[in-house]
């Protein structure tokens, strides 16, 4: 049972990476970023389906560390500095966010 | 001089080529930053330099070097362990939560040998108790269960390193 | 010429460490050694990716943007890790059934009953 999904799962990785890569015609930037996107659906799944708190927030700490990678190639493709200012603020909010919400999981009062 | 201006002096030069290497060659942007820069200087610059330890400044730095060397070969070699555990069908971890001990003081020593310790194969810090120097680490392949043993196996790597840089 | 061959380097392989990360986010059993694959290869991943887009950039203020990116996600991703790990134990998340031991439950017992008998 575990190895036929893991079966199911590597034809899927396969299946996305033959299409990403040898049917898309697009600029190199966007068929990275396109791997990332498919990454984040996991990272939704794992948000979607977890089945304790935790779960959810770990994924949705790993989302922010993600998305600056994204923002890193979007900015070189487009020549545009301005990315990585999202980039930086995007993960100061998401570290912020995930220790206040750890703080909530631990069942302490804000000033604690 | 007293120690908190040296802070701040310092704390100033940082913030300011931060913001060098940052903006452009505008002249109204170089004394915006200038203001801010002293702005935060002088609110909240007197936390950077907590002691006057000046001696064996080479020294500490050489191996805050070596340090840096040994936690990259460390990390690619953490990275290259959580792939093949990924990528394997059976998913082949044994975890566990263990106690290692300490011998490091400062409060910036144990966050670096924590912050180590996470990004490193195969273990991630729970908590730390600092009153025994304790820290509870999560092992996804434990190997023993002996303190002592453990302590020797994940802590000793960069334990001491970090004692010569830090103390 | 040589420099961007390897910033493209490094950016190949940090998004394949991305990928092995969130993998490993769904397919390891707890939330424990989820953390751990998580924590580890997207902060590798995405560094690498950062430290590839300053190769490519150079000296300039988006090349330098991405280093401080670096940095700060060496210095902040474990002190979350270790944040959502600690409230994970704390509020009773189990662990998985193939666990060998938990010192730190042992100990915290203790804690949480000298704080009642208080």
């Amino acid at each position: 049972m575990r190895l036929l999904r893991w079966f199911v799962g590597l034809l899927l990785v396969a299946a996305f990476a033959w299409f990403n890569f040898f049917i898309y015609s697009g600029e190199i930037f966007f068929k990275l970023v396109n791997v990332i996107l498919f990454s984040a659906l996991f990272v939704l799944y794992r948000v979607i389906i977890g089945p304790s708190p935790a779960d959810r927030l770990v994924a949705v700490d790993i989302l922010g560390v993600l998305i600056i990678g994204m923002l890193a190639m979007l900015g070189l493709h487009y020549e545009q500095g301005f990315f990585m200012d999202i980039g930086l603020i995007w993960a100061l909010l998401s570290f912020i966010a995930s220790l206040a919400f750890a703080k909530i999981l631990e069942g302490r009062s804000l000033d604690d | 001089m007293t120690l908190a201006v040296k802070s701040k002096i310092i704390v100033f030069i940082l913030a300011f080529v931060v913001w060098l290497a940052l903006s452009g060659t505008d002249v109204q942007q170089i004394v915006a930053g200038a203001v801010v820069a002293l702005l935060v200087s002088l609110i909240a610059g007197s936390f950077l330099v907590a002691s006057h330890n000046q001696k064996h400044l080479l020294h500490r730095w050489l191996y805050a070097l070596l340090y840096f060397v040994k936690f990259l070969w460390e990390m690619v070699k953490a990275n290259v362990h959580v792939a093949y555990l990924v990528l394997h069908p059976n998913v082949p971890i044994k975890p566990g939560i263990v106690k290692i001990k300490t011998n490091l003081k400062k409060d910036a020593a144990i966050t670096v040998l924590t912050n180590s310790i996470t990004l490193t194969p195969g273990t991630l810090t729970v908590d730390v108790n600092e009153e025994k120097g304790e820290i509870y680490v999560h092992w996804i392949d434990v190997k023993t269960t002996d303190v002592d043993a453990c302590t020797k196996e994940i802590g000793s790597r960069f334990e001491s390193i970090l004692a010569e840089v830090f103390e | 010429m040589i420099r961007e061959t390897i910033g493209m380097a490094f950016i190949f392989v940090g998004i394949a460490f991305d990928f092995f990360g969130v993998l490993g986010l769904v397919r390891l059993p707890d939330v424990y050694n989820r953390l751990q694959a998580a924590t580890k290869c997207v902060t590798f991943g995405s560094a690498g990716i950062l430290f590839g887009t300053f190769l490519l950039e150079g000296f300039t203020s988006f090349g330098f943007k991405a280093l401080l990116g670096v940095a700060f996600i060496f210095l902040t991703s474990p002190v979350a890790a270790h944040a959502i790990s600690r409230a994970a134990h704390r509020a009773r998340i189990p662990l998985t059934e193939g666990t060998v031991v938990d010192a730190y439950e042992d100990d915290e017992e203790l804690k949480v009953n000298t704080v009642i008998k208080k």
